[in-house]
């Protein structure tokens, strides 16, 4: 049963990342992509309809995570409690640019909520590539499961880590790359003409950095957290996971020059997947490592909720689920296609 | 008080307050909205349909800031409140993850479409996407209330040993009575704020004489759901709110009422002050034997005060909760006024020359919202000590490891970012009431 949460958990954060990823992506390339006030409007209309339904999946995931591993939830979110408030913060001001941007007449206004809406976007991608980077090295917990990071620590590892050191922020950079390649391929599927060249140039300039990048979280994580080994060494079918990885990201540079920007951003959302499943799978059973003693790290059988709620859970959520993929389908059947912008208003 | 105690009620207490003022009025639009589009699709009626299309304009502003300022919240019982969380995961944890699940999804899919869709969408397709919008705002409420009403009445769980609750019945907490009564208080409020708002602009229109045709089905439709939800808030729903903290928060209802000493026949307080050193109440104004009635339905009913409890299960702030509870009642009683007099002129066809009632509606517009906040101030300070009523202390749930300092600091920040996310949304919601309904005047202005 706890497993079974897990993989849920696990799913909805993938998705949350793979769908808002795109649109924080769009905001990454946005200042470059976009240069005329026309094709900065296309890629908010690009977006407007889909980002608040895609930034709900962190909140149903949140919810989630909660419900069916409370304990987890109570401390990762009081010791990562700065990087969280700024993650909130972020959100904020990144809802702000993109809906008042659209409403506010002024150019002058118009030149700020572009630069707050970049801005947000990518420090967002960076605290969450961070995030994961500081689950995967582990955190300082004490005997009764609690830590409280502070945010750096002087950049190096040790028992008593900092929110950033050189690996979390390698991990954030990662993130950084990856989403604007993915945001880059969604705005390319999205828009015409220069716009759209631009894009699709932008996805084709990160891919390198993006490879380069990879491969060197990948050897780092080796050398922060060894124990990320012994369920691929166990489960040898895990090795999939990595060959799916530098698939996707083989494909996603054979498609995307070639104008198969849709095959690419497949391939992307599946580079990210790879990434993220590959990192839960390395983890299982644990969810919130421990940098002081192994022993009190936090897994899921020492997080989850009793037993009659999460056997509860799976029905309703299961109906829950069905819904929403239900309403997600029909919503961007509506909205497929390239966004026309009239001219005016 | 421990200073990082209050530190992170502080903490909540200001980032569910100002979010609450954008729910009130989604979820009190929505179903006016509804009505609005419904009369326009059937009679083909211009001016409805307008209408609809403005208040979505407005309505999607609101919705947007309150997303935004929801999101802290739910963070916040991990970040601030840990221990709480710990504790109460197994049972409130359901309830959370039943809203993301069952009521952002649906709301965040159909607004897309229902703000951005009406040109691609039939109208009877825009209508039901109007409908879903409606129910997930208002299934939204009832999981926050489930939430809230099991830790003013916990219902369906059993304890661990280590002291955390665990979900033992799915059913009771769904089902929990208080939930109910609470939700349908909250509701038919949230309804007041949504009606008086398009009463108060309507107002607006009518005197300032522009959009009038606008201005009277806006004046027209507020005062009517105004009398009918305003109503209902006082009976049946708030006197049985009423009677169940009589029945279950004695202490509670021993505070709001700032009743010190138990009594037979105890009465009403109107207006006094509360003063605390002297236990008694200053300069009062009173209603003999009133209270006994109400809760009890007996005028020599014994009504327990506060001296019947010992002090450690005293609300902890008894008059900032005598002064809500009061404030609430009171506006709830003058909206009745308002609305019954509105009513009758609009009944006797006079409400739309009659300005001194205009004024009085335009004026209204900050009341409904005031009565909102000062009855959650009600119930949430009326809970205190307890963050779970009986079983588990506000002192024992926050985060021990997050230090006043770390608190105080992203309270500052929550205040500051708050500060400019109002702004913003007074600007934009002014500019919405300028270009004003019609839709001829709006393509002139653009």
């Amino acid at each position: 049963m706890e497993t079974l949460w897990f993989i849920i958990v696990a799913v909805m954060l993938t998705v949350y990342v793979v769908l808002d990823g795109f649109d924080i992506g769009a905001g990454i390339i946005y200042l470059v992509a976009a240069k005329k006030d026309q094709e900065r409007r296309a890629v908010l209309k690009a977006i407007g309809p889909v980002w608040d339904g895609n930034e709900v999946w962190l909140l149903a995931a949140g919810g989630t995570l909660y419900f069916a591993f409370p304990q987890l939830y109570a401390s990762s979110f009081s010791g990562f409690y700065l990087p969280l408030m700024m993650v909130l913060w972020l959100l904020m001001l990144r809802a702000i640019g993109i809906e008042f941007r659209l409403h506010v007449p002024a150019p002058v206004w118009k030149d700020f909520f572009d630069a707050v809406f970049f801005l947000s976007s990518a420090l967002l991608a960076i605290f969450f590539g961070a995030a994961l980077g500081n689950v995967i090295r582990g955190v300082p917990l004490n005997a009764e499961g609690y830590f409280f990071e502070p945010l750096w620590t002087g950049w190096h590892l040790g028992p008593h880590p900092g929110i950033l050191d050189w690996y979390t922020v390698l991990a954030g950079l990662v993130a950084l790359s990856s989403l604007t390649c993915h945001g880059a391929l969604y705005i390319a599927i999205k828009s015409e003409g220069a716009l759209y060249l631009r894009a699709r140039g932008i996805a084709v300039l990160t891919w390198p950095i993006l490879f380069f990048l990879t491969i060197c979280s990948l050897v780092a994580t080796y050398f922060v957290r060894p124990a990320v080994m012994n369920n691929y060494r166990a489960h040898p079918v895990g090795i999939l996971i990595p060959i799916v990885v530098f698939a996707a990201l083989a494909v996603m540079i054979w498609a995307a020059p070639k104008g198969k920007e849709k095959v690419a951003f497949i391939a992307s959302s599946l580079y990210i997947s790879g990434m993220l499943v590959g990192a839960a799978f390395a983890l299982y059973p644990v969810v919130l490592p421990a940098s002081t003693n192994p022993e009190y790290s936090l897994t899921i059988y020492n997080t989850a909720a009793g037993h009659h709620g999460l056997v509860v859970g799976i029905g309703w959520w299961s109906l829950a689920a069905a819904l929403a993929i239900a309403y997600f389908v029909f919503l961007y059947r509506m909205f497929k296609g390239k966004v026309q912008v009239e001219q005016g208003h | 008080m421990d200073s990082a105690l209050l530190v992170h009620r502080l903490h909540f207490a200001f980032t569910v307050t100002f979010h609450y003022l954008f729910p009130q009025l989604t979820m009190g639009l929505a179903p006016l909205i509804v009505w609005l589009k419904t009369v326009g699709l059937r009679n083909n009626d211009r001016v409805y349909n307008e209408a609809a299309r403005f208040w979505a304009r407005i309505f999607g502003i609101n919705f947007v800031i309150g997303v935004v300022t929801g999101i802290p919240l739910e963070f916040q019982f991990g970040t601030n409140w840990s221990h709480f969380s710990k504790a109460a995961g197994g049972v409130i944890g359901q309830t959370l993850a039943m809203e993301g699940m069952f009521a952002f999804f649906l709301e965040s899919a159909f607004l897309g479409l229902f703000l951005y869709g009406e040109k691609r969408l039939s109208p009877k397709a825009h209508w039901w996407s109007a409908v879903a919008v409606c129910a997930g705002s208002w299934l939204s409420g009832f999981f926050i209330i489930a939430t809230d009403a099991w830790m003013q009445y916990p219902v369906g769980y059993s304890r661990t040993p280590d002291g955390s609750f665990q979900l033992s019945s799915f059913w009771h907490l769904m089902l929990n009575p208080w939930a109910w009564w609470q939700y349908a208080h909250n509701m038919s409020g949230a309804v007041i704020t949504g009606s008086f708002v398009m009463a108060s602009i309507g107002a607006f229109y009518l005197l300032s004489k522009q959009n009038v045709e606008h201005g009277r089905v806006f004046v027209k439709t507020g005062v009517i759901a105004g009398l009918i939800f305003s109503v209902l808030q006082l009976f049946p729903t708030g006197d049985r709110q009423g009677k169940m903290v009589a029945e279950y928060q004695p202490a509670t209802l021993a505070g709001m009422e700032a009743l010190f000493q138990s009594q037979p026949g105890a009465p009403l307080v109107l207006i006094g002050q509360p003063d605390m050193e002297n236990r008694q109440i200053d300069n009062p104004i009173l209603l003999p034997r009133m209270l006994s009635f109400l809760s009890y339905r007996r005028w020599d009913a014994h009504v327990r005060g506060l001296d019947a409890f010992p002090q450690d299960v005293w609300p902890c702030n008894v008059p900032l909760l005598y002064y809500c509870y009061h404030i609430m009642v009171g506006l709830g009683t003058i909206f009745i006024a308002i609305a019954i007099l509105a009513s009758l002129l609009l009944w006797s066809g006079k409400l739309f020359e009659a300005r001194w009632m205009l004024w009085i509606l335009l004026l209204s517009l900050p009341f409904p919202y005031i009565a909102n906040t000062a009855g959650w101030i009600t119930a949430e300070v009326g809970r205190q000590p307890w963050l779970v009523y009986g079983l588990l202390r506000t002192a024992d749930g926050y985060s021990k490891q997050v230090s006043a300092g770390n608190g105080l600091f992203t309270l500052i920040g929550f205040m500051g970012m708050y500060t400019v996310l109002g702004l913003l949304f007074i600007f934009l919601v002014r500019r919405e009431v300028e270009h004003g309904p019609a839709e001829s005047a709006l393509a002139a202005h653009v």
